[in-house]
């Protein structure tokens, strides 16, 4: 009955058309309404996602809940949706994350609430969609106009620099997008379809994968971000209100990661196997250097923003370490590891740096201030809140037994495979990486009361208890429990190997 | 040729809609004369009944066929036909939004319905033309109406300022195209565009030459009228000095005649020297992209800013065009037809926001407007991501159609060029948004305008939205119009 209906369809188009309902209670005395109805839309996409998970199917590589109508036939682009074991935990993660959104900026936002919500849960529809596009145009359609609510909440709902903040990320990724918009014209005008599925068939010269290489990662590599086309990021995180840092972090940088393996692998196996040193230089360097840069910072979101960076290169060196353990010990074993460790970061980084994100929003209501100098011996005034702070704190650090643990431990181990330096390279972001957080997490947690600000702080309250309860099991869960996600992914990674060692010239 | 003896009635079935339009405009101008200045609603009634008969009868008379009349100087095609119901459609659209302002200014007059209908019977011969002369003709009634509307303001120095100069200019253009149009003739023997297109196959080398001159001459005289670099000098003057409506009217309308103007003359007319024009034009599409894009950010007045924006959509249409493929033709279509319509929203806001003594042409004047008016600052949002081409608005699917034209033919290079250029236009497009939502109103008068402005403004916008959603049907219109 339920599998009947086009799910994915409903999931993108539910949270769209609720917001656009929301925002016809724009005015400030029906902001009561405009929440609930938020709440109910996010509760109900979240909710439709799930049957997406409990009927998919773990054996095939095959996209399932497939939908396909003719949209513009002219250039044969059509409306293809579909999911795998790659995307189908993504969108769990968007909706998941969007219902947490809803209820963090329940009365924290004072002004144009409707509006606030509203765009988030558009932002929600749009977001999902790119995880289910099959058709590039599609894909290209709905990761552009995400930009455009992403641009308003950061530019409205933002702080001080918000204006700057916005432009520069608006410019930013648009900038690395149309490049890609020039590659996908091009492969079309070569084959004829615009299909990710097509693309993924056509042949390709060498010349030509490395020009398609190259204009993909200009607009993945801004999304990640990766070094050293990162600097929008910190600026959009710490400008943006809790729940715009939230998405950002949560789901949007890892729109980037997902495009490297819908698009660059498949399309591009060749020029990917020769390109694979400057992808892996480009991922240390945001592993170890931004390391460092954010052991400095004395801004609590930026410091987040900085390891958020740092993280995401152990996705990117994941899916690109593959073909030098291929060549390392000749089987196809370790590169499974390496790119489903890599999938793991990605949902569990998801989990973590939203949780992070809500705990400084938490402590920013209060004080209104980020600066880590400001704060002090939080743990005496809010011990419930210095509980979660210091449990999101490890797994950011990546404590086994958190989520955190299980993406870089499995990248790590399958970085010995490939080469001892990568691997050494790698494993000293768990050192660094405990020694940006926990520093932190000293100087704002433990140690006397600062002043007489923190002095009067109050602990959370039941609707932060809840939104940080729950990102806690998330987080507990998958580092204990991992294999319901891993198990997921398995036929896709698979296929995907397959895919990449298949060379297509 | 044709002898008094052997005259015999033209086919006039083709042409009906012209006809019907010229008919009407005469009848509306002296009706006018016995309608008080406190009635002039009439006139503006008739003036949109005229435009309402000339889309029944274009679309009824429409058979998809290409029909030739008055000894092939005229040509009724798809092409024609779907480029002038978009020139009722735009030119209803402006008598609409200019209405409030017009009254404010006492400029409500009938001359400025006469003139605009005058204009947009120009359009049409202009679209119809299959002879260089009809094209003249219908260009030149074009210009002199446009050249008559911009002076309307008659006390006003920056009008007559910027009548003196686009008149003057635009008067050298003409005689630069009318000029080109000579050599042509005379090398070719023949005015009717079809005729030309066989003899230039089998011209000489030295004759060749001639007649290249005479195309670069055509295309000096086809890019004033376009606005493309280097021949855009009048445009940011004429833009701003104008009132206001008369701006929607240039702006947009004529966009569309010129783009037929361009397919008939280079296409049909000079096809067979596509290698030579190409060149030509990719110099012309890049210095405009890159001239209309920079110095659009420099900008403060938005009128100002939205003719450099015109500039680069011209660069845009023509690469679609320089592509020399029935793709690419159909896509600069669509770009132009696009293109108007954003223009007319996008002038319509300016038009929205202005009242009596208030001309509202300063970016600063759309401060806060979210504030003021949520719906129409989210209307304005539409227009200005569409602009930029910024999905899911009509103008990506615009510059898609262009690029994958583009690239078709292999000047990946070109299309490399053009997003680059795009970026640069994000950044102005994106000013005007910062303005209305980011920042606080500083002028808090409730905006004022009649119903039909306001219901019309957001169709407008909403139409540009849906055609983000929904594009195939008016992209399969424009490939079916090209054939």
């Amino acid at each position: 009955m339920l599998a009947d209906l086009p799910l994915l369809s409903l999931v993108i188009w539910t949270p769209i058309i609720g917001g656009l309902l929301v925002l016809f209670f724009g005015k400030d005395e029906q902001a009561p309404l405009a929440r609930i109805i938020a709440l109910a839309v996010s509760v109900l996409t979240f909710l439709l996602t799930i049957p997406l998970w409990t009927g998919f199917d773990n054996s095939t590589y095959q996209m399932q809940f497939v939908e396909y109508a003719s949209w513009i036939p002219t250039f044969n682009i059509n409306y293809h949706l579909g999911i795998d074991g790659i995307s189908m935990p993504l969108i769990l993660l968007t909706a998941f994350s969007t219902v947490l959104v809803v209820i963090a900026g329940w009365e924290v936002i004072k002004y144009k609430p409707a509006q606030y919500m509203a765009a988030f849960l558009i932002m929600n529809g749009l977001m999902i969609g790119v995880f289910c596009a099959l058709d590039s145009i599609l894909f290209y359609v709905l990761w552009e106009a995400m930009l455009i609510p992403m641009f308003l909440i950061i530019g409205i709902w933002g702080g001080e620099r918000r204006v700057y903040a916005t432009i520069k990320f608006f410019l930013y990724t648009f900038l690395g997008s149309v490049f890609m918009l020039v590659a996908l014209i091009y492969m079309y005008t070569q084959s004829g379809s615009f299909g990710i599925l097509d693309m993924q068939n056509m042949p390709l010269g060498m010349t030509e994968q490395i020009l398609i290489f190259l204009a993909f990662l200009i607009a993945f590599a801004v999304k990640v971000p990766m070094w050293p086309v990162h600097t929008w990021l910190p600026d959009a995180h710490v400008e943006a209100p809790t729940g715009g840092s939230v998405i950002l972090a949560a789901i949007m940088l890892k729109m980037g990661t997902y495009g490297f393996v819908r698009f660059s692998l498949p399309i591009t196996p060749d020029a990917s196997m020769k390109l694979d040193w400057l992808m892996i230089t480009l991922s240390l360097i945001a592993v170890v250097y931004i390391a460092f840069v954010a052991l400095v910072q004395k801004d609590m979101k930026k410091l987040i923003a900085y390891s958020s960076i740092s993280h995401m290169g152990f996705v990117t060196l994941g899916f690109f370490m593959i073909f030098a353990i291929m060549e390392n010990t000749g089987s196809t074993q370790g590169m499974g590891m390496a790119i489903e460790g890599a999938l793991v970061q990605m949902i569990s980084h998801g989990f973590i740096s939203g949780a992070m994100f809500l705990c400084v929003g938490v402590m920013y209501d209060r004080m209104h201030s980020r600066q880590i100098a400001d704060y002090g011996g939080v743990a005496n005034t809010m011990p419930i809140f210095a509980s979660f702070m210091v449990l999101f704190a490890m797994a950011n650090a990546g404590l086994p037994g958190t989520s955190g643990f299980v993406g870089e431990f499995m990248v790590i181990l399958a970085a010995f495979k490939a080469n001892f330096w990568i691997a050494f390279l790698a494993a000293t972001t768990l050192i660094f990486g405990a020694a940006y957080t926990l520093w932190m997490v000293k100087r704002v947690i433990f140690g006397e009361v600062a002043n007489d600000n923190v002095a009067a702080l109050k602990d959370v309250n039941k609707r932060e208890f809840f939104v940080l309860g729950v990102l806690a099991v998330a987080v507990l869960a998958l580092g204990l429990w991992p294999a319901p996600l891993s198990d997921v992914m398995h036929a896709t990674v698979d296929h995907l190997i397959e895919q990449v060692m298949h060379s297509k010239l | 040729m044709m002898t008094p003896s052997s005259f015999e009635m033209p086919n006039l079935l083709p042409a009906l809609p012209e006809i019907f339009v010229l008919a009407a405009t005469c009848v509306i101008l002296l009706a006018d004369l016995f309608v008080r200045d406190d009635k002039k609603v009439i006139t503006y009634l008739l003036s949109l009944a005229t435009l309402v008969g000339a889309a029944v009868l274009t679309i009824t008379l429409h058979t998809g066929e290409t029909v030739l009349t008055f000894s092939g100087s005229f040509v009724s095609d798809p092409m024609g036909d779907v480029l002038k119901v978009f020139v009722y459609l735009v030119t209803a659209a402006v008598f609409v939004y200019s209405r409030s302002y017009l009254m404010a200014r006492n400029l409500f007059k009938g001359e400025f319905f006469t003139l605009g209908l005058f204009g947009a019977l120009g359009m049409m011969v202009l679209i119809s033309a299959h002879n260089m002369l009809t094209l003249y003709l219908g260009l030149e009634l074009l210009s002199l109406c446009m050249y008559a509307m911009v002076a309307l303001q008659r006390d006003s120095l920056n009008a007559t300022e910027a009548a003196m100069k686009y008149f003057i200019l635009g008067a050298l253009a003409s005689g630069m195209l009318l000029y080109g149009m000579s050599l042509i003739y005379g090398i070719t023997g023949s005015l009717d565009l079809a005729e030309i297109n066989a003899a230039i196959k089998s011209l000489d080398d030295s004759k060749m030459m001639v007649a290249g001159l005479g195309m670069v001459l055509v295309i000096v005289g086809m890019a004033f009228k376009l606005g493309a670099v280097p021949f855009h000098m009048w445009l940011p003057d004429v833009y701003h000095g104008a009132p206001t409506a008369i701006t929607l009217y240039i702006g947009t309308a004529p966009k569309i005649a010129a783009f037929a103007m361009v397919m008939r003359l280079l296409v049909e007319g000079l096809g067979d020297m596509h290698a030579q024009w190409q060149e030509i034009l990719i110099i012309m599409a890049v210095l405009s992209m890159a001239v209309g894009n920079i110095i659009a950010i420099a900008q403060a007045n938005i009128k100002r800013m939205l003719a450099y924006s015109t500039i680069s959509h011209v660069g845009f249409l023509l690469l679609g065009i320089l592509a020399g493929t029935a793709e690419g033709y159909s896509s600069a279509m669509f770009y132009a037809i696009t293109y108007a319509l954003m223009a007319a929203g996008g002038f319509g806001m300016i038009l929205l926001l202005s009242r009596s003594g208030f001309e509202a042409d300063r970016l600063e004047d759309f401060k806060g407007l979210s504030e003021r008016s949520p719906w129409f600052a989210f209307m304005m949002l539409i227009l200005m991501f569409s602009m930029a081409g910024v999905p899911p608005t009509v103008g990506f699917y615009a510059k898609l159609a262009v690029l994958q034209s583009v690239v078709g033919v292999g000047l990946t290079w070109l299309a490399v060029l053009g997003v680059i250029f795009s970026i640069i236009g994000v950044f102005y497009y994106l000013r005007v948004i910062k303005l209305m939502y980011f920042d606080k109103p500083v002028d808090t008068a409730p905006l004022e305008s009649t119903a039909d402005m306001r219901i019309i403004l957001s169709a407008n916008a909403l139409g540009i939205l849906y055609l983000g959603l929904m594009p195939g049907s008016l992209l399969a219109l424009c490939v079916a119009a090209i054939g």
